[in-house]
């Protein structure tokens, strides 16, 4: 078998419309599971033992088993329990839900980083609980935050992968039907590793940059 | 009778089976500076973050000039918590100083100091800043205003805190060993600042070590072991003909340390 680019170049608006798809349902994933990761953070943190418990519960249960079968309970699993999805929508509150797990984690790790007098200081000058959380803790976790959140999209973006399964028409669903119509299997693999790759590394960068923008930001002097 | 700046009434603080606190009853009068010395795990610093509320008492009261702080304890024991908009209201009026400074390392000095102007007192920025500038310059640090805390000293920071502390105009300062953290050379710096603020008629609570300021700056020094306040009086009491065994036995392993020099 000859490695034939011709075939993936012909179909590249099809690629183009998948790349779109994975790319969308990446970004709205991660900031859904940003946005409900903080929320589930700050719940367990404040919300007392048993909000902590039941919550933890369910975040060690979501890192705890395989993407692909969480999906797979969500979109086959669902219509027993009367929950009909199509394959985005069912994609899109999958991947929000696994990222929401793994991004309180994150934050989790976030809130225990800042010292616990910095914030009495606050308490002391009468600060309210949402002051301190949104002037004192949020910006002093984001340091820290910020490279294993970059990490967890990078990995979220390889797991968008698996969202194949339920035939949502992302990326490696798109490609590997190309691969199979064309008997193009090899090129359309190398094309899928290649587009992934691309995204991961612009996606460094860019977390890189976010870095040494706060960092300057922080402690320079003024 | 004028109403004492602090008063605490029966105070019992427990951490789960071992009591650190025992029935403590103190009053600290308006414009005084007051000491509480003894040896580690004795109370003292569980004390004073009673009265920042940092740590709530098991049982007992505490008023600052008069309000209860945290909790009301009627005759008969029964106690309620306060509404958490008047336990904040009463916790402005104190100012806190840590031993570890605690800056928030993401502001700069002015920044430190100016932060609970704008978000507790709604003071626009410009004039938060014009006041916390008017604290920075009482500390002696004006020129440092816009140094993170990372840039600064030991001594420095700890100044910082508390011009931040006294940001809010509080009507009593408490000071948790405020000098442990710092070596020798910086520690002159902060007790400087804290004579200044004395001598300013500011009321003062301050936990410490350094009983050579505390003999020289404070007017009525409390000495606490295993949870219990065993003397309270003014220094020439304390010091000159101590008493209570304990605290003679306390004062000399000081004095063992050389601090009879200061005598």
């Amino acid at each position: 078998m000859m490695f034939d680019p011709q075939v993936i170049i012909e179909k590249l608006p099809e690629i183009g419309s998948g790349l779109f798809v994975t790319l969308w349902l990446w970004i709205a994933g991660v900031l859904g599971g940003v946005i409900a990761g903080f929320i589930v953070a700050t719940a367990r943190r404040f919300g007392g033992k048993i909000v902590n418990v039941v919550l933890g519960a369910i975040v060690e249960v979501l890192r705890g088993t395989p993407f692909l079968i969480q999906i797979f309970l969500l979109y086959y699993g669902g219509p027993f329990v009367g929950l009909m999805l199509d394959p985005i929508p069912c994609g899109l509150i999958g991947l929000t839900v696994y990222s929401a797990a793994y991004y309180s984690e994150v934050f989790r790790a976030g809130y225990a980083s800042v010292p616990v007098g910095h914030v009495e200081a606050a308490a002391c000058l009468g600060m309210t609980r949402f002051q301190t959380i949104s002037r004192i803790q949020v910006p002093e976790m984001a340091l820290i935050v910020l490279p294993p959140a970059i990490n967890l999209a990078v990995i979220l973006l390889k797991e968008s992968a698996v969202l194949s399964i339920i035939t949502v028409p992302e990326l490696t669903a798109t490609v590997s039907a190309i691969g199979s119509q064309q008997y193009a299997f090899l090129e359309a693999i190398f094309i899928l590793a290649i587009v992934y790759w691309i995204i991961v590394e612009l996606t460094d960068r860019l977390g890189r940059m976010a870095e040494n923008r706060l960092s300057r930001l922080r402690f320079s002097k003024a | 009778m004028s109403v004492p700046a602090i008063a605490i009434r029966k105070l019992v603080k427990r951490f789960g089976e071992s009591t650190v606190l025992q029935d403590i009853e103190l009053e600290i009068p308006e414009g005084k500076v007051s000491c509480l010395i003894g040896p580690s795990g004795s109370g003292k610093s569980t004390l004073l973050r009673c009265l920042a509320f940092l740590e709530e008492p098991t049982s007992g009261m505490i008023t600052i000039n008069g309000e209860a702080l945290g909790f009301f304890e009627d005759a008969n024991g029964r106690r309620e918590r306060l509404p958490a908009n008047q336990i904040r209201a009463v916790r402005t009026k104190t100012g806190m100083v840590f031993q570890q400074f605690n800056l928030w390392p993401h502001m700069t000095a002015l920044g430190n100091v100016s932060e609970a102007l704008k978000l507790v007192r709604k003071v626009p920025k410009a004039e938060a800043e014009e006041r916390a500038m008017v604290q920075l310059r009482k500390v002696g640090l004006e020129n440092r205003a816009g140094h993170y805390p990372s840039q600064l000293s030991g001594g420095q920071q700890q100044r910082v805190a508390i011009a931040r502390a006294l940001a809010l105009e509080p009507k009593i300062m408490l000071f948790d060993e405020p000098t442990s953290a710092l070596d020798p050379e910086l520690t002159g710096e902060v007790l400087n600042v804290m004579r200044d603020l004395a001598s300013e008629g500011m009321t003062m609570v301050v936990v410490t070590h350094e009983i050579g300021f505390a003999a020289s700056v404070g007017q009525q020094i409390s000495f606490l072991d295993h949870g219990r306040l065993l003397f309270s009086g003014p220094p020439a009491e304390i010091f000159a003909k101590p008493r209570h065994p304990r605290l003679e036995q306390f004062l000399d392993t000081y004095l063992d340390r050389g601090a009879s020099m200061l005598a």
